[in-house]
Formats: C-alpha cells, sequence, structure tokens
C-alpha cells in the first residue's frame, strides 16, 4: 500500500476520488461474478434468494452493492489525505469495470460455465 | 382508454425512471464535458447539484423498481392452463422463437442495468464532493468521464431490451385504472 501512495503536500489528495474509482469497479466485477457463479450453481443462486419473488437477482444485486460500498468505504479509509498512483488505480479500475461488464454478458457466462 | 395497475407500473419503471435516467446520464456527460479542461475553478451552480442528485436517486429508483415490483411480475410462475399472456417468461420461453428474448435479453438487462446508478453514484460523488481534484487532474476527469460513458451504455442495454422485451411479451395484471372516458 505505501508503494504506492504518500501523503499528500502541496498536490490536491486524489485519494477520495481513486478509491471511489477503484471501489465502483470492483464493485461491478463483483457483480459479474456473482452472476456467473449463481447461473452456474443452484446451490449458490439458492443462498442469494433474498427475496423469493425475485429470486437469486435480489442477493446477487444485494452482495454486489454491499460490496462496493464495503471496499468503497474501507479504501476512502486508507486513502484519506493521501495523494496516490492514480494511472496503476485507473488502470485496475476500468479492468475491473470491464470485466464486471463482460461477465454480465450472458454468451460469456456461459462460455466460462462450459454450455 | 384503460391501463391496468402493472402496465402502469411498468410504465413509470421504464418510461420515468428508465428513460429519464438514461436522458440524465447523457446530460451529466455534456456537464462533465464543459468543465472537462479544468484550467480554472469549475464551480456547479445548485440545480446542477440538484439535477446531480435526482439523477442518481431516479436510477436507483429504475432498477430497484425493475427489481423488486416488475421483475416479480413477470416471471411469476404459470399454473398449468393458465393464460400465458400473464406470465410473460413463461410466455416467451413456450416457443423457441421467442425464449431468446428471455434466455438473452431478460438474463443481460437485469444484471448489467445495476452498474448504471452504481457508475453514476460514483460520477456525483465526486462532482459534489471533490471538485478540486477534478479540476487538479486530468486523469481524473478522464476516468471519470469513462465511467459515466460506461454507465450510459448499461443504460441503454437495460432500457432498450427492456423496451422490446416488454413489446414481445408486456407486463399486463392487476387492477384497471380507467384513464379517459371513451366515446361511445
Amino acid at each position: 500500500m505505501n508503494a504506492i501512495h504518500h501523503e499528500t503536500q502541496n498536490r490536491a489528495a486524489n485519494g477520495p476520488v481513486a478509491a471511489a474509482l477503484l471501489a465502483c469497479g470492483f464493485g461491478c466485477f463483483a457483480l459479474g461474478v456473482l452472476v456467473v457463479a449463481a447461473d452456474g450453481s443452484k446451490r449458490f443462486a439458492a443462498t442469494l434468494n433474498f427475496y423469493n419473488p425475485s429470486g437469486s437477482l435480489s442477493g446477487v444485486t444485494t452482495v454486489a452493492i454491499v460490496a462496493w460500498l464495503v471496499a468503497w468505504a474501507v479504501l476512502a479509509h486508507l486513502w484519506k489525505n493521501k495523494a496516490v498512483a492514480l494511472r496503476t488505480i485507473d488502470t485496475a479500475a476500468f479492468l475491473l469495470l470491464a470485466l464486471g461488464l463482460l461477465l454480465t454478458f450472458p454468451p460469456f457466462g456461459d462460455l466460462l460455465l462450459g454450455r | 382508454m384503460e391501463i391496468t395497475q402493472r402496465e402502469l407500473i411498468t410504465a413509470i419503471h421504464g418510461m420515468l425512471f428508465g428513460g429519464f435516467f438514461l436522458m440524465a446520464i447523457f446530460g451529466a456527460i455534456v456537464m462533465l464535458l464543459e468543465g472537462r479542461r479544468g484550467t480554472s475553478e469549475w464551480p456547479l451552480s445548485r440545480w446542477q447539484m440538484v439535477y446531480l442528485i435526482a439523477m442518481v436517486a431516479i436510477g436507483w429508483a429504475a432498477v430497484l423498481s425493475g427489481t423488486y415490483l416488475i421483475y416479480p411480475w413477470y416471471r411469476a410462475v404459470a399454473p398449468a392452463g393458465a393464460d400465458l399472456a400473464l406470465y410473460p417468461k413463461f410466455l416467451l420461453t413456450a416457443h423457441p422463437s421467442t425464449a431468446g428474448w428471455h434466455n438473452f435479453g431478460m438474463e443481460w438487462k437485469e444484471h448489467i442495468a445495476w452498474i448504471a446508478p452504481m457508475t453514476m453514484t460514483m460520477v456525483a460523488w465526486v462532482m459534489l464532493r471533490h471538485r478540486t481534484v477534478w479540476n487538479a487532474d486530468r486523469a481524473i476527469r478522464a476516468a471519470v468521464l469513462g465511467f459515466a460513458a460506461t454507465a450510459f451504455l448499461a443504460a441503454a442495454i437495460a432500457g432498450g431490451w427492456g423496451a422490446m422485451i416488454n413489446k414481445a411479451a408486456p407486463v399486463r395484471g392487476g387492477n384497471t385504472i380507467r384513464l379517459m372516458r371513451s366515446a361511445p
């Protein structure tokens, strides 16, 4: 963690914004992973059936939102008043966002599940 | 002229929340592009702040109403011998020529839709709370714009599929609401 950030001196602290970007990417990625996992396992889908009329969609989205908000809170706490190496964070955030989008695309999920 | 309760709520979900959210994201992207130079302090006016908060609120209203109000009606299990017109998922999957609307369209739409409000919440939060960083850092501006563009894509995919699926198998049922007395 110390390798990618340092205490802010003259430049604006971009840590909170970097935390928001990375957490958002992570939340989207978590959503994608949960979508494929619930699609591939009836048992896991049943575990995520938080609200029966909506089925596993209720749990998939609730857990993804919780993962996003927890990641955001933790990163925002860690990077508060800090300036971070934004290029690395940006790359990671966009990679996670792209993977999240890809995992929600049904043919890609089917491919991963060997269908 | 009549509409059923479920049709009305579906219209509010898709046309009011979903449609306005999609347009609001586009408006927010234009707003972000206006402030992307970051050469000087870029203050947001009061109405721009209200706009961003309203955009986020209708985005969440769209996905929450879709998941917890419309989707249960859409996926309800049809009893044996029931009129499938009241059970859209079963109506679509009953025939190979329409099954793709559910197996591909709805499966994609119901998940990708959630990416848009998550992303636009982050975008609005950056604009409302961290404009100093926005003004100071070009990389931040590019990243936030990239996420906003992705949210637009996600909302457009969800909205587009939603409209087409509801055209192929409308969500119907519930009490009938008379909107206007028809001429004899």
